[in-house]
């Protein structure tokens, strides 16, 4: 570039001539010459920023044009990654402790039509209904003929079926792919798994929503994507349920019952073994629930846990372990159970009208005194009999994981007075489930510890907070072990698994006040083996009565006793239970001091 | 030089353009691929669950309980009963083998009559 100099001389010759300041032109030149840098410094700037504004319009197109395309356009799965093996989302599966298949899903089709697209809809109604047999022609045809644009002709059909409807070949007849529940075992365990149905439905899938049972219970579980493939596992034995039921329902026809129930608890982990409830359903065909009548009658009914009855003599034992417990007896006190005994205006009366006289705590239960157990609770006191109670959850509906559980709220009396304390000592003013009296045994059987009955499998022994001393819990075994060796429940005498248990009779109350004569419960709760217990097992007959002899019998040592002893017999060697010899009472040395 | 620098860097831009060219039909076969095999593994998985259902069907102990009662007389199946418990002290050794022979003795042959009458 050719700069123009400051002084050009030519210029300064010409000032000087004309007597001018020359100095004046050098600063009019730096003026000139200053303007022209600012000006070229203005323009680079500007064209910095141009330049500077392009990108960023550039950039926040990109953005803009980039957010655009997400939002028009359809979502889609990044496909070059993969989701690993799991890939179907279905409901989980659900299996037994070893593993064995209790429920799970198999995919079939439901079949819908959409009339519009009908070619013949007459005829597509009448080779319909050759394949459904069930169906209604003539509504079929109203449906196919009249303004309904889609419908629903059946949930779930068979690939056979499929195949024949497909043969029809009428476009507007079409499948929708639906994930159905499977219960493989059929009426097997049916009250625990409960059943499941479809929820919302739509054409390409629908929900399978648990309506009862542990279906219900664990539905948001098995529903998770997160969980799939990952079966819930639970603590019943397939093997154990499948006896238990067969020797339950032999049982209650044998005793003309028309209702049984029973559950095996394992002791310490509080795992139930095997839950059954008769009479049972198929839950891959769930009946409807009744809506008239006594829900009890109805097969849905679960009597293991909804089933809640004043349960008899069974709680005795409570009662006499809680003496021992408080220091108040000990096995071998006597105790008057001689009569009139009045508590409250009633009075106190014992089986047929016995009189036993003078007992032992051991004898009371042996022989199964009401006055002698009244008496005991007299002494214990209402409080603190409630207090007991209470601790092995008595009080309150089981946690046991199937919806229908919450609904076995055990019924206490209104008001805990000195009469309801004698009678619920003997188990009577005191409604409860078995399962509740499972629970309740359990924690004689592991040596005094609360046991909260669970449906899934457990790796560890549960220790609750302990509920009474580990001697009152032994002393209450011998005693358990004593009804069966010389009491009430001599059938239960299994070689080998050592049972000791207590026989409960309680008649059935009328819905419109009272109690029946002829109408009982009979339960029968056991430990076994009785030095070393492992399990409870509580049998529940509903209305038994055994007519081999010359009058009906229905206690429960000549009912429910028989089928439990043969349940352990059955159930026992599959639980890998070997039979052991009883080990015999030590000898006792007595200190005594003479003075 | 600049014009050889020209050529060279022209040439990276063929190069590298059939190369993404390349890469992007070889990454839409590999995801079809995945896709397929995806299909597989589901279909598999639906077999499974079939073949898993259909087993347990077959397993129900009803079906198992009448099985054992039809075929009772070349089973004789009953149930599992408290005496059928051993110890393992009651489970026999397995027979000792016989030692070898290594000296056998004919009786039967011709040359057994031959020794016979011929003692020495």
């Amino acid at each position: 570039m050719i700069r123009t100099p400051l002084r050009p001389l030519a210029r300064i010759l010409e000032a000087r001539e004309k007597g001018e300041n020359p100095d004046a032109i050098e600063r009019e030149n730096k003026r000139i010459r200053h303007e022209q840098m600012r000006d070229q410094a203005r323009q680079r700037a500007e064209g910095r920023l141009l330049v500077l504004g392009v990108c960023f319009f550039c950039a926040f197109a990109v953005v803009g044009a980039r957010m655009g395309m997400l939002a028009t356009s359809e979502p889609m799965e990044p496909r070059a990654h993969a989701p690993g093996a799991v890939i179907s989302a279905s409901r989980a599966d659900i299996v037994d402790r070893h593993g064995n298949l209790l429920a799970t899903n198999l995919e079939t089709h439901a079949l819908y039509a959409q009339p519009r697209h009908m070619v013949d809809p007459v005829a597509a109604a009448q080779k319909l209904v050759k394949v459904f047999p069930d169906l209604d022609e003539k509504r079929l045809i109203k449906d196919f003929t009249g303004k309904r644009k889609f419908l629903w002709i059946k949930k779930k059909i068979s690939p056979e079926q499929m195949q024949a409807v497909h043969d029809i070949g009428d476009p507007g007849l079409l499948f929708a792919p639906r994930d159905m529940r499977l219960y493989p075992n059929g009426k097997l365990a049916a009250h625990v798994l409960g059943g499941a149905s479809f929820g919302k439905e739509g054409v390409h899938a629908a929900e399978v929503i648990g309506v009862a049972g542990v279906e219900k219970y664990f539905d948001e579980m098995l529903r998770d994507p997160a969980n799939a493939g990952k079966p819930l596992e639970l603590s019943l034995d397939l093997t154990v349920q499948a006896a238990a039921e067969r020797v339950l329902q032999g049982g209650m026809g044998l005793m003309n019952a028309k209702g049984a129930t029973s559950v095996l608890m394992d002791a310490h982990t509080g795992e139930v073994v095997s839950v059954v409830s008769l009479p049972s359903f198929d839950p891959n065909d769930r009946p409807r629930p009744a809506t008239r009548g006594d829900a009890s009658d109805s097969p849905l009914f679960n009597r293991s846990v909804q089933g809640v009855y004043e349960l008899g003599s069974v709680f005795k034992i409570f009662t006499a372990a809680q003496a021992l417990d408080l220091g108040l007896a000990h096995a071998e006190t006597v105790i008057d159970t001689k009569g009139p005994m009045k508590v409250g205006g009633f009075r106190i009366g014992e089986f047929r009208n016995k009189n036993y006289g003078k007992l032992s705590v051991a004898d009371i239960i042996v022989k199964s005194s009401n006055r002698g157990t009244g008496r005991l609770a007299l002494e214990i006191g209402a409080e603190r009999q409630q207090e007991f109670l209470k601790s092995l959850g008595f009080f309150d509906a089981t946690g046991f994981e199937i919806v229908e559980a919450a609904g076995g709220k055990p019924l206490l009396p209104k008001k805990w007075t000195e009469l309801s304390s004698v009678t619920v000592s003997y188990g009577h003013g005191l409604s409860t489930s078995p399962m509740h009296l499972a629970a309740g045994y359990a924690a004689i059987a592991n040596g005094g510890f609360r046991v909260a009955p669970t449906l899934l499998k457990q790796e560890r022994t549960q220790r609750g907070e302990r509920v009474m001393s580990a001697e009152a819990a032994q002393a209450a075994r011998e005693m358990l072990r004593k009804v069966v060796t010389s009491g009430t429940a001599s059938f239960a005498e299994v070689p080998g698994y050592q049972i000791g248990g207590k026989t409960g009779t309680a008649d059935k109350p009328r819905p419109q006040g009272g109690y029946y004569e002829d109408k009982v419960i009979a339960t029968f709760a056991a430990i076994f083996p009785a030095h070393a217990p492992r399990y409870v097992l509580i049998v529940t007959l509903d209305e038994p009565v055994e007519s081999s002899g010359d009058k009906p019998r229905r206690t429960a040592g000549w009912t429910a006793v028989p089928v439990a002893a043969e349940m352990v017999r059955r159930v026992a060697p599959l639980l890998g239970l070997r039979p052991t010899v009883e080990p015999a009472n030590e000898a006792v040395v007595t200190l005594t001091s003479s003075n | 030089m600049r014009a050889f620098l020209y050529i060279l860097t022209s040439f990276a831009v063929i190069g590298l353009a059939f190369w993404a060219y390349r890469e992007n039909y070889a990454t839409q076969q590999a995801l079809s691929e995945a896709d397929r095999l995806h299909r597989n593994i589901q279909s598999a998985h639906a077999r499974l669950a079939v073949l898993r259902a259909e087993w347990a069907y077959l397993n129900r102990p009803e079906r198992l309980r009448d099985l054992t009662v039809l075929n009772f007389d070349r089973l004789g199946l009953l149930p599992l009963r408290p005496d059928q418990f051993g110890r393992i002290d009651q489970v026999a050794y397995p027979p000792a083998p016989l030692l070898p022979i290594t000296n056998p003795v004919d009786v039967s042959g011709f040359n057994a009559l031959v020794e016979e009458e011929n003692p020495s």
